[in-house]
């Protein structure tokens, strides 16, 4: 065994990513989404052995073929990298166990070994991103997470063209947002002569006031911004989620726009520091308003949405200017409350999209009007909905409550005037979150089915996963030592870092 | 100015076409074109930070004091080829299923007709 756990690093990446090219070949509806789902598991539970090990004995380095950094590829698993790994891992594994049905409902059984491929891959792109130690790499890596969601967005063709159209407006963005990544990872290049993270963050410090690393930060912030859906740059996010097959959609809102902001704070606080970042280039000023704005707007537009995945979609983009809020502030306090809510975002999330995705699989469609009664055909269904909805309202005992409890106590920490603005801002997104959540409650439950209507309860194999993130959802909000800990710990790893 | 940068200053102009045919143009095939180029404008960038003066192939000769060209970033660059040519086959590939699906390639009139469903 002890090989297998000297090697957990690499083969957390290299298990999906070989698994994915056999994946292709096998046929059926079983056979490809059976193998997928223990890859899967098999990377969640590397992961999980990777966290334990980071926590108990500090940050894991692994060299790729035994090159030794910076001239080889390192691959580093430090508290936060183990943290999302162990989020991606774990957000997969649970929609593959949903995701039998679900999917060949959506996809031509021919096609399942090539979408399950196209899966492995992703999954394959996200972990690689986190754990990888070298600057490069991060864009190969992204661009393999990138290529493969373009395909699995394209899948939902089969339910509405739409889908194609918004496959390619996100390849179109995509593509700027990661080349604009590539050219910033270029210019850091040229000025330190090296690829490697902690290297390029060693020697950052002596060349920081010079223009090309100014550029460097402007094409990175830019590049993982469009990435991450923050505010101005999320058109491509509300399309690509409404149309993706469901669970796709369940799996990226969980995941890739979590992956973006393990980036970001990746650059910002251990390639840039924290000094840098902050006090030479002003990313507060910058990032502060865009959350704001993300969390503000974004919340009530999802209020007027006609479809319950856009609505989520767009409540996602609100989700994650809460995050950009939290990284702004430039605080330990802050930092927590931000790696908090990647976890507690993605298990609500996803948890709500996979009840989006039962609704779909038993009426066949997800335009709030026509769901009018399901709360009285799918009780099972609706009432995880609503939980989860409280979950991202924020409800106490939920974990939504938690990481805004630690939100607002890290603006109030400011103790002047913009923190406390802050902390109504995040109320009043809150409020317009109830209004949302409320919207769909009660059609769901006070408006009459329409005549022949039809659908049932969901079956078993969907209901279960549903619920296992919903009731997780809550674990995790009243027994908080878990996501609590470790994003203290990984925020206080990476505030002393530099 | 402009010719001790040459490479520099042509990246950016490329780069500069590429992003605007990008916004500019409602066809998706002039589209990509847009992204091709620019992307292949980074290419350049890698490339040109790669010479060194004076410096010739990286190539172990016995010959004293050589200066070498840096040949990383020819490799590094040799992978976002890769990757930018199966995003232009993948972009082209959806495409090719937007006109099937849609019978235009053009983005205005791909959206009235999906105002029509």
């Amino acid at each position: 065994m002890t090989f297998f756990m000297s090697h957990a690093p690499v083969l957390a990446i290299i298990i999906p990513l070989m698994g994915a090219p056999i994946c292709a070949l096998f046929r059926g509806k079983t056979a490809p989404w059976l193998f997928t789902l223990i890859l899967s598991g098999i990377a969640f539970a590397y992961s999980i052995d990777l966290l334990i090990a980071v926590s108990a004995n500090g940050p894991i380095s692994y060299e790729i073929g035994g090159w030794a950094p910076p001239y080889g590829i390192e691959y580093v698993a430090d508290p936060l990298s183990a943290f999302v790994m162990v989020i991606i891992s774990g957000i997969s594994t649970g929609v593959l166990l949903y995701a039998k049905d679900s999917i060949a409902n959506e996809v031509p059984t021919s096609r399942l070994g090539f979408f399950f491929a196209a899966y492995l891959l992703a999954l394959t792109g996200m972990m690689g991103i986190t754990v990888t130690g070298d600057a490069f790499n991060i864009f190969v890596f992204l661009e393999i997470t990138s290529l493969s969601s373009y395909v699995l967005i394209a899948m939902g063709a089969r339910q509405d063209r739409r889908a194609l159209t918004a496959a390619f407006q996100y390849l179109i963005i995509g593509t700027i947002g990661a080349t604009f990544i590539l050219i910033g990872v270029g210019l850091l290049y040229v000025m330190t002569g090296t690829l490697n993270i902690a290297d390029i963050a060693d020697k950052f410090d002596s060349i920081s006031d010079t223009r090309p690393i100014r550029a460097a930060v402007g094409f990175l912030i830019v590049g993982i911004a469009i990435k991450l859906a923050m505010f101005p740059f999320h058109v491509w996010l509300p399309n690509a989620y409404s149309y993706a097959p469901n669970i796709v959609t369940a799996f990226f809102a969980g995941t890739a726009t979590k992956v973006s902001v393990y980036l970001l704070i990746r650059f910002i606080y251990t390639v840039f520091g924290a000094d840098f970042s902050f006090g030479t280039v002003y990313l507060t000023e910058l990032l502060l308003p865009l959350g704001v704005i993300a969390a503000l707007s974004m919340s009530v537009v999802a209020i007027f949405q006609d479809n319950l995945k856009r609505l989520l979609a767009f409540s996602s983009v609100a989700q994650l200017g809460y995050i950009t809020i939290a990284i702004a502030l430039a605080t330990e306090a802050g930092l927590t409350a931000g790696i908090l809510h990647i976890f507690n975002h993605a298990i609500v999330k996803t948890g709500l999209f996979l009840t989006v995705g039962a609704m779909f699989f038993a009426t066949g469609t997800t335009s709030i009007k026509a769901l009018a009664g399901v709360g009285q055909r799918m009780p099972m269904t609706s009432f995880g909905f609503v939980l989860g909805g409280l979950g991202l309202i924020g409800i106490p005992l939920t974990p939504g409550f938690i990481s805004k409890w630690y939100l607002i106590q890290a603006v109030l920490e400011r103790g002047d005037y913009i923190g406390y603005g802050l902390a109504i801002a995040i109320l009043l997104s809150s409020i317009f979150a109830v209004i949302y959540i409320w919207r769909v409650v009660e059609i769901l439950y006070f408006h009459p089915s329409p005549e022949g209507a039809k659908g049932s309860e969901a079956p078993l194999s969907l209901l279960i996963p549903c619920w296992i993130f919903i009731l997780g959802s809550f674990y995790f909000g009243i027994e908080t030592s878990f996501n609590v800990g470790f994003a203290e710990q990984a925020a206080q790893f990476l505030m002393g870092a530099r | 100015m402009f010719f001790d940068h040459f490479n520099y200053w042509i990246v950016v102009i490329l780069m500069m076409i590429g992003l605007y045919t990008v916004m500019s143009r409602s066809n998706l095939v002039k589209k990509m074109i847009g992204l091709s180029l620019f992307q292949i404008s980074v290419f350049l960038l890698y490339i040109s930070m790669g010479k060194i003066e004076g410096g010739t192939a990286p190539i172990v000769s016995n010959a004293p004091d050589v200066i070498y060209s840096n040949p990383l970033p020819h490799v590094l660059i040799l992978t976002a080829i890769v990757v930018g040519v199966a995003t232009t086959a993948l972009g082209l590939a959806l495409i090719v299923r937007i006109k099937e699906a849609f019978g235009s390639v053009d983005e205005e009139e791909i959206l009235s007709n999906e105002d029509n469903l």
